[in-house]
């Protein structure tokens, strides 16, 4: 099987400082991988040059498009990375106002993303942006009011539809229940863990929260000081961690 | 159907002092299909960090364990999840769900996995529920607020949802009351007969007595100088 996203010895410094490096994973279709580590540890660095909005000093990150079989996103141009963020790809921002046009009512933040892949028929647009707002449990009558009107939870669903509205193949999140209320937390979790396994989904995705990875994600990351420190399947790397440093993460969780 | 060959398993506590605790050293067993093994020996002869390890949940530290031909201790973590999918499965002690799921998508999950349609699988899912006495009523409810007994069967009910041809069983009678200890067995029973390899853990005597064909005592395998 083809990995879906391939990263292979990527590196990204700061001038002296080392944001990440030697980074290198095979993600396959419908995997879940988490990336977790202390802020600094480099964990959001690394996932913006994934998803191409940092271009890594060294390293490739091969996608296995839909046209053409696998290529190297970091030395694609720039439209084509553009095509491929609009259409296979989403980000999913810990804030969700920098995934959001905020002046924009909901239905329009949903439909401006499938505009954007060439959709031009009003009523259809309109359908498909209601159909979303319904999946991420947000009610029908607000589809005209603008997001400066939601709630942190609200804004944060609202954003995930926009992003997942042309089906995408890959997913990237950084910290995407930060800030939120646990009872919030634990409906966004359970929205997502739904959405991914429906649609099939491959993810990213960036966290501090141990909590969280276990539901979510299948296998594991470690991060620290830029540097992978340990990686695995989730529960193995959680219940039985090998390095130092995961020990040291896993014994600190406060229990409930 | 299950093989561990010279499995060894040790844990080292780097920040206690660099401590290492040696568990285990050279554990062998063979569980062949439509046989059930119990693993015995007192608390801390390593019982549950075998199944532990046999379900990829502990690394083990050397040795293989193969599960319908795929070696546990090298396989990339895709390949056990895939076989945690389509070939073994663990009735732990503890149910662990995501919040808010209602029980019956929890019970029918590992059938939606697998590929079957939704309405075979929320059938299989109600006869199970329905075996296990859990009243109707609880069936749109997460099991998160369940009593302890009830979160149990629950966990059952998941575990004996899909056909897996190797299962591992942690303490499967544990917490019940008669009348479900029996339908556990029976649960148990059937899976034997239908083929599968059983490996679990029974603190109870006469149910182990009852569906093991035999017991490996897991003490033979503690090392001697941690012992």
């Amino acid at each position: 099987m083809t990995p879906l996203l391939s990263a292979a010895g990527i590196r990204k410094t700061y001038g002296a400082h080392i944001g990440c490096t030697d980074v290198s994973f095979d993600l396959f279709p419908g995997e879940v991988m988490g990336i977790v580590g202390e802020s600094g540890s480099g964990k959001t660095t690394l996932l913006n040059c994934l998803a191409g909005h940092l271009a890594p000093d060294v390293g490739e990150v091969i996608f296995d498009t839909r046209a053409d079989g696998p290529r190297d996103t970091v030395r694609m141009s720039e439209p084509e990375r553009r095509m491929l963020a609009r259409t296979d790809w989403a980000f999913v921002h810990q804030h969700a106002p920098d995934g959001l046009r905020m002046n924009v009512s909901a239905g329009g933040n949903v439909g401006e993303r499938l505009m954007a892949v060439g959709a031009r028929n009003y009523s259809d647009i309109r359908q498909q942006a209601s159909d979303w707002l319904g999946r991420v449990e947000i009610a029908e009558d607000r589809i005209d009011d603008r997001p400066t009107t939601f709630s942190g939870g609200m804004q944060q669903r609202l954003q995930i539809a926009r992003n997942l509205v042309t089906a995408p193949r890959l997913v990237f999140m950084d910290e995407p229940t930060g800030g939120l209320d646990v009872s919030v937390q634990a409906r966004l979790l359970d929205l997502l863990r739904g959405l991914v396994r429906d649609m099939g989904l491959s993810a990213v995705i960036v966290t501090h929260d141990l909590a969280v990875v276990r539901l979510l994600a299948d296998r594991l990351m470690v991060m620290k000081d830029g540097h992978v420190t340990e990686t695995g399947l989730t529960d193995q790397v959680l219940d039985d961690p090998q390095a130092p440093y995961t020990q040291l993460l896993v014994s600190s969780v406060l229990q409930v | 159907m299950i093989e561990i060959e010279n499995v060894s398993k040790s844990f080292t506590l780097h920040n206690q002092g660099g401590a290492m605790i040696e568990v285990m050293r050279n554990a062998t067993l063979t569980v062949e299909p439509g046989e059930c093994v119990a693993l015995v020996g007192p608390s801390g002869a390593g019982k549950s960090t075998l199944m532990r390890m046999i379900y990829g949940n502990y690394l083990a530290a050397s040795g293989a364990i193969r599960v319908g031909g795929l070696d546990v201790v090298q396989a990339a973590p895709r390949e056990v999840l895939a076989l945690r999918r389509d070939t073994l499965g663990y009735v732990s002690q503890f149910l662990r769900v995501v919040p808010r799921v209602p029980t019956l998508d929890v019970v029918a999950e590992p059938l939606l996995a697998v590929g079957r349609d939704a309405e075979t699988a929320r059938n299989r899912a109600k006869e199970l529920l329905g075996r296990l006495n859990i009243p109707d009523a609880l069936w749109g409810l997460s099991p998160t607020t369940f009593s302890g007994g009830e979160q149990q069967r629950v966990n059952i009910a998941r575990g004996f949802a899909y056909d897996y041809p190797a299962l591992l069983l942690d303490e499967p009678t544990a917490s019940l009351d008669h009348t479900n200890r029996a339908v556990v067995l029976s649960l148990v029973k059937e899976a034997k007969a239908r083929g599968a390899a059983l490996v679990g853990i029974f603190h109870d005597t006469p149910a182990r007595a009852e569906v093991c064909d035999r017991e490996v005592d897991l003490s033979a395998f503690v090392s001697r100088d941690a012992a």
